[in-house]
């Protein structure tokens, strides 16, 4: 059996288990999505979007969907104290818990939403008023051949609605752990679903973490829809095994002078891909698009971006820095479109690489495709080694070399994450930042 | 026990250095002990920064003859660090920034490196700003410029005055000014200057590397050396560097060029 005919008899074998199952229409989208797997397959390096990326070992290992196990009701005390560790705001905010895949209500603590707001796992949110999703899940726009096969296989993810004029002041965290027990040689589906509506507003953290030595696949798709004036905080925290494949699509549309801001951060996985859009539909939109990676190892990590300025006076910001060590690999894409009529478009992109070893890899390619002509767009790539003059410059001061290296990296990471407004997970990246930096904990004590 | 030689913080001889396999310094010999100013000029492209930068462990230079001791002991197998821990100091002549690192972040780091391999307990947070901003108000330095990333965006007066005053923070026991006067209006030449004569003693040596007279003016060296090619080739008083002044470089670099059969040779300080 090859990779798709093993893919589409998963589906058989799945599918009435899937949520949603008695919903023409929902069933209508999985099969088509499915179709579109059917007829394309898994992309090959020889699709331009996947140039740099092989997704070889994702097949190789031929992960299965798991049907969802009822009846979990109390949590073990590991998996709570896992959370707890976890968690960001603790006592404080919203969490909600996904364990390997699936909802746990006895891990999560929503708290108190201010009117006006749903907020709920998707499969319990199909059961209980499923048209209020249809236009939402159904609609496959800009989605990859990843993002069809979520589509088939959808099995949870979180819920978000805000009813106009609806602000949630404290982060919303959804986290998804996957367990050894529960996700090894598992395919997880998740699917996340925000909708703002006008003037609403809402930061949300999507936030991935696997046990250690656990083997799995995540393909997760998130998608936004951000009404006039409303405003999106995305942050997305991806610190899966490192042994697991995470592929992942976060696709926004936005309306008359919305706002979205993504902040993407990937540490873990051997391979992680994120393809990040967002559409500007109306005038007026703005999008920051900002992320870091730090990768070692063999470890394999692509960023595809693509900002869509379909509408006038739409401004974008993109920043993107990655540290690369050991024989790590990082791809970079982000395209920034002005299409006809676009005018008065501001967008600014850079993608700042730090290799720390010979062996590292980046392939960069920022592209401007622009149709207007009154314009202002900017863009920008560089990978760089630690810079010799202020290495010395350091050291000349007395600071060993190993610390003076870290204190650089440190510095070039920083620049992503004092961008982060959510204190309690900028707080939580600089400490994982300083466990990656040599002679790290000095370095914390002098800050 | 030998007294004079004690008293000897820097004894280069016969010091070769190359970058890119281009030789620089073709056999400088240089003692400076305690207490002493010594100014080292010449023209551009003479070996001066060399000089500066060999002493402090820039491996972009290879040393490929001579040696270098400093307190009686070989100064070239120790790594940067262990040179500014060790005491010398290099006031770099294009001070490097640093973005993302806070100014109050390195000086701190660099102070309790130093202390802490002196033996001295390392200085607690009030400490530590109380000693910062009382050495800032000597330089007339605003409090502001503690905060933000290692000279990044500074003019270059406050570059300069930056470097001066890690030197106060550092107390060096060798200090190496690489044209420390270049780039300043006399404003801030005058505050510098006065920087680096507060921190003149009697257990402090220093080295001011310069191009032209101007800083002479106002911190007085005891000994003047010309380097030309690659070798000091003229060494004298306070008095050498107003005579180069009026008379220029030229008449003592002819002397020195590397095709002249018999160059002229330093004596060493008078």
């Amino acid at each position: 059996m090859n990779a798709r005919e093993h893919t589409l008899a998963d589906f058989v074998r799945i599918a009435a288990t899937l949520p949603g199952a008695r919903l023409p229409w929902l069933v209508r989208a999985r099969m088509t999505a499915l179709e579109r797997f059917a007829q394309s397959g898994l992309p090959s390096m020889r699709d331009e979007d996947w140039k740099y990326t092989s997704i070889a070992a994702i097949e190789k290992h031929a992960f299965l969907a798991r049907p969802r196990q009822d009846g979990r009701e109390s949590a073990p005390a590991a998996l709570v104290a896992l959370v707890d560790e976890l968690s960001l705001n603790k006592g404080t905010g919203h969490l909600l818990v996904f364990v390997d895949g699936r909802h746990a209500p006895a891990l999560s603590a929503p708290g108190l939403l201010p009117a006006g707001t749903t907020l709920a796992s998707i499969a319990d949110a199909l059961e209980r008023a499923p048209e209020a999703l249809e236009s939402y899940l159904a609609n496959e726009d800009r989605q990859t051949v990843f993002g069809a096969l979520n589509t088939a296989f959808m099995a949870d993810g979180a819920y978000l609605h805000l009813a106009r004029g609806t602000v949630v002041d404290e982060p919303i965290h959804l986290l998804f752990i996957a367990t050894q027990a529960g996700a090894a040689g598992a395919a997880i589906s998740p699917r996340n679903l925000i909708v703002a509506e006008e003037g609403a507003q809402a930061t949300v953290i999507e936030h991935y973490a696997g046990a250690d030595g656990a083997v799995y696949f995540t393909n997760a798709v998130t998608q936004i829809f951000a009404a006039p004036n409303a405003q999106i905080e995305h942050y997305k925290l991806q610190q899966e095994a490192l042994q697991a494949f995470h592929v992942a699509g976060i696709h926004a549309l936005q309306a008359k002078d919305s706002r979205l801001t993504s902040h993407s951060i990937a540490l873990g996985a051997a391979l992680a891909r994120n393809d990040i859009t967002t559409a500007f539909a109306a005038p007026g939109c703005e999008a920051t698009l900002n992320g870091l990676y730090l990768v070692c190892g063999r470890q394999h990590v692509d960023n595809h971006t693509r900002i869509d300025h379909l509408e006038a006076n739409g401004s974008s910001h993109e920043f993107y820095r990655g540290v690369l060590d050991g024989h790590s690999r990082a791809v970079f894409n982000g395209k920034v479109i002005v299409y006809p009529g676009a005018q008065k478009t501001k967008a600014y992109q850079a993608n700042h690489n730090l290799l720390l070893s010979r062996d590292a890899e980046i392939d960069t390619k920022p592209q401007l495709e622009i149709y207007a002509d009154d314009v202002k767009c900017t863009h920008g790539a560089t990978i760089g080694q630690i810079d010799e003059n202020q290495l010395f410059y350091l050291r000349a001061r007395g600071v060993e070399e190993a610390m003076a290296r870290g204190l650089l990296v440190h510095a070039f990471a920083h620049d992503v994450i004092e961008r982060i407004r959510v204190t309690s997970l900028r707080t939580r990246l600089e400490q994982i930042l300083f466990t990656r930096l040599p002679q790290g904990s000095r370095i914390r004590e002098l800050a | 026990m030998n007294l004079v030689k004690e008293a000897t913080m820097l004894e280069i001889r016969k010091l070769q250095a190359s970058v890119e396999m281009k030789p620089i310094l073709r056999g400088l010999d240089l003692s400076v002990k305690a207490g002493e100013v010594h100014a080292i000029m010449g023209p551009n492209g003479s070996g001066k920064s060399t000089l500066a930068q060999v002493l402090a462990g820039r491996d972009t230079f290879q040393v490929t003859g001579g040696e270098v001791l400093y307190q009686g002991r070989d100064l070239l197998p120790l790594a940067p660090e262990e040179r500014a821990r060790e005491g010398i100091f290099l006031a770099f002549q294009y001070p490097v920034e640093i973005p993302g690192v806070s100014n109050v972040y390195l000086l701190k780091a660099a102070l309790n490196n130093v202390r802490k391999h002196r033996g001295q307990p390392e200085l607690d947070a009030m400490e530590f700003l109380a000693l910062i901003k009382q050495k800032m108000k000597q330089m007339d330095m605003s409090e502001d410029l503690l905060y933000r990333a290692v000279n990044e965006g500074f003019s270059g007066g406050e570059k300069k005055r930056n470097e001066i005053l890690q030197m106060a923070m550092l107390e060096p026991k060798l200090a190496i000014l690489d044209e420390t006067d270049s780039g300043l209006d006399i404003d801030a030449l005058q505050v510098v200057s006065k920087g680096i004569n507060a921190l003149r003693s009697p257990d402090r040596a220093m080295i001011l590397v310069t191009h032209y007279q101007r800083l002479l003016d106002y911190v007085v060296p005891d000994f003047v050396h010309v380097l030309a090619h690659g070798i000091i080739v003229r060494s004298g008083g306070p008095e050498l560097a107003l005579e180069l002044e009026e008379r220029g470089y030229g008449w003592l670099e002819q002397a020195a060029a590397p095709s002249s059969l018999s160059p002229l040779r330093s004596t060493g300080a008078p």
